[in-house]
């Protein structure tokens, strides 16, 4: 019961701090948007409306890789900006307890932009979302958010020991939506990528998505995506533990 | 000659707190990965679209690149110096202003225009886009009219971070709307009629239009008009800039809110 009161007291504090952020919270939904924005103007000038409809549905998860990967890279380092990181690596609860829920909060900001990202295009485009199997398409959205976020967890524990993390974090943005096919293919990338975007989960979590609306049953993409998405977790948790008992053992919590 | 030290002294010194860093790898992830990154995307986009040639995204979005310093680092001129408490001892001075913040602008250009040729060199050689190999001089100048009227909007950005307290937000903006405005994916005659009515007053249009024609042969003299209109361009927003910078020095001073954060 401690548990779930903690990790929903994180949640909720951070969602609220994201939420008023300029840069996490407004910038978050707009920046992805735009270039949605600009991904839908190149598909539009060929005019075919099922390229549209494919960018338009990538389009929508870009929001949430965004959200996450800039903003968790930058995750330690803003506690220590704050003065709050001796205090939460010191503090009884685990220390990926109090990151995990840091970084559903940031995906779920991601979410809102999901929401406007849909109602751009289909305003804006005039992309209209057409899905036969609402469930496993709503399921394959819930699974993008929650493996990014553990993604996040991952990349926030790495980077740990960096001073300089916020630049790794704002570089993972662009190579995401490439190598996760949120707007290309990944057919089309050279065949060399392809097992990197295939150990990412929300490569197979915008495939089923894409499946469920065309009306299929995503379960072997939506396994992948989980899969991959626990295997973040279970490193994350493990390199989380040894890096911070690393920094506390060199004494370069807050000087790194 | 007090004017000039400050202008090359000053800007650079200026320049070299920007980014806080230690070591230069910084700069790898934030100004080589990225503006590939970016090119790359939009380049399989295109492919992916059947619209447009990998000349073409590679030219647009290396320019759109050049903005990123250009904007960002007239922005923190303002901001950082206010973060670090040296904002109201640097205006306190007699020091004449359009050096002062002129100076703070020929890195970002030198920046701006090292950015797009990484991303122009680097997007060619991963995209397998051979231009042609007497077109990369004029490019090259090309894109120093282009960054140097990037500078100019970026400008205007310093000024309106005395007001505004999240520089880096509104940088971001600004590059979005160069992006989408100003012909970097999307060829102006390709885009709605209000957008590029829109683009021809930003920074960037004229300069991509440019640098695409010399890709496809076109001399430095045919395209002149058009880069003669980009450094236009660029000058108008200087100048609103430093207009902008000195009414509202004024209001911050009057307002006391000069070292607000």
């Amino acid at each position: 019961m401690r548990l779930v009161r903690q990790l929903t007291a994180c949640y909720l504090l951070q969602l609220k701090i994201l939420a008023r952020s300029p840069f996490e919270g407004f910038l978050g939904v707009v920046f992805p948007l735009m270039f949605a924005t600009a991904a839908l103007m190149v598909y539009r000038v060929d005019g075919d409306p099922d390229a549209l409809l494919y960018a338009g549905l990538g389009a929508a998860v870009m929001g949430i890789w965004t959200s996450v990967t800039v903003s968790a890279s930058t995750l330690v380092t803003r506690e220590r900006w704050a003065g709050t990181l001796e205090l939460v690596v010191a503090a009884p609860t685990p220390f990926s307890l109090v990151l995990v829920p840091i970084t559903f909060a940031m995906a779920t900001v991601g979410l809102y932009s999901v929401v406007a990202t849909v109602l751009w295009a289909r305003l804006v485009f005039d992309v209209r979302l057409q899905v036969e199997s609402l469930p496993f398409f709503v399921l394959g959205l819930l699974l993008a958010t929650v493996t990014i976020a553990l993604f996040g967890f991952l990349l926030s524990v790495t980077a740990v020991r960096y001073r300089t993390a916020w630049a790794l974090g704002a570089a993972l943005e662009y190579p995401g939506w490439l190598l996760c096919g949120f707007v290309v293919p990944v057919a089309l990338l050279p065949d060399w990528l392809h097992p990197v975007s295939w150990a990412l989960a929300p490569t197979w979590a915008v495939e089923a998505m894409r499946i469920a609306a065309d009306g299929g049953a995503p379960w072997a993409e939506l396994g992948a995506c989980l899969a991959l998405g626990l295997a973040y977790a279970a490193l994350a948790a493990y390199l989380g533990r040894r890096l911070v008992d690393s920094a506390r053992s060199r004494g370069t919590l807050a000087l790194s | 000659m007090t004017s000039l030290r400050v202008f090359l002294i000053g800007g650079l010194i200026s320049y070299r707190a920007l980014f806080n860093w230690l070591n230069p790898w910084i700069l790898v992830p934030s100004l080589v990965i990225s503006p590939i990154c970016q090119i790359l995307l939009f380049a399989y986009i295109g492919r992916a679209a059947d619209v447009g040639s990998d000349e073409f995204y590679v030219i647009g979005n290396a320019l759109n690149y050049a903005s990123i310093p250009c904007l960002f680092a007239m922005g923190h001129t303002i901001g950082g110096e206010r973060y670090n408490q040296t904002l109201s001892l640097i205006l306190v001075t007699p020091t004449r202003r359009i050096p002062l913040f002129l100076g703070r602008a020929l890195p970002s250009i030198v920046n701006g225009w090292a950015v797009a040729m990484v991303g122009l060199v680097g997007g060619s050689l991963l995209l397998g886009v051979r231009l042609p190999a007497g077109s990369w001089l004029p490019l090259a100048l090309v894109v120093a009219v282009t960054s140097a009227s990037c500078v100019g909007l970026g400008l205007v950005m310093g000024a309106v971070s005395l007001r505004v307290r999240d520089a880096a937000t509104l940088g971001n903006v600004l590059f979005l709307v160069l992006l989408v405005f100003s012909g970097v994916n999307v060829a102006q005659d390709d885009l709605p009629g209000w957008m590029a009515a829109v683009g021809d007053w930003l920074p960037l249009t004229h300069g991509i239009q440019a640098a695409r024609g010399i890709a496809d042969g076109a001399s430095l003299g045919s395209v002149g008009d058009l880069v003669l209109t980009e450094l236009g361009v660029g000058a108008l927003y200087a100048g609103l800039g430093l207009l902008l910078l000195r009414l509202l020095e004024q209001q911050s001073r009057r307002l006391a809110t000069l070292d607000r954060v």
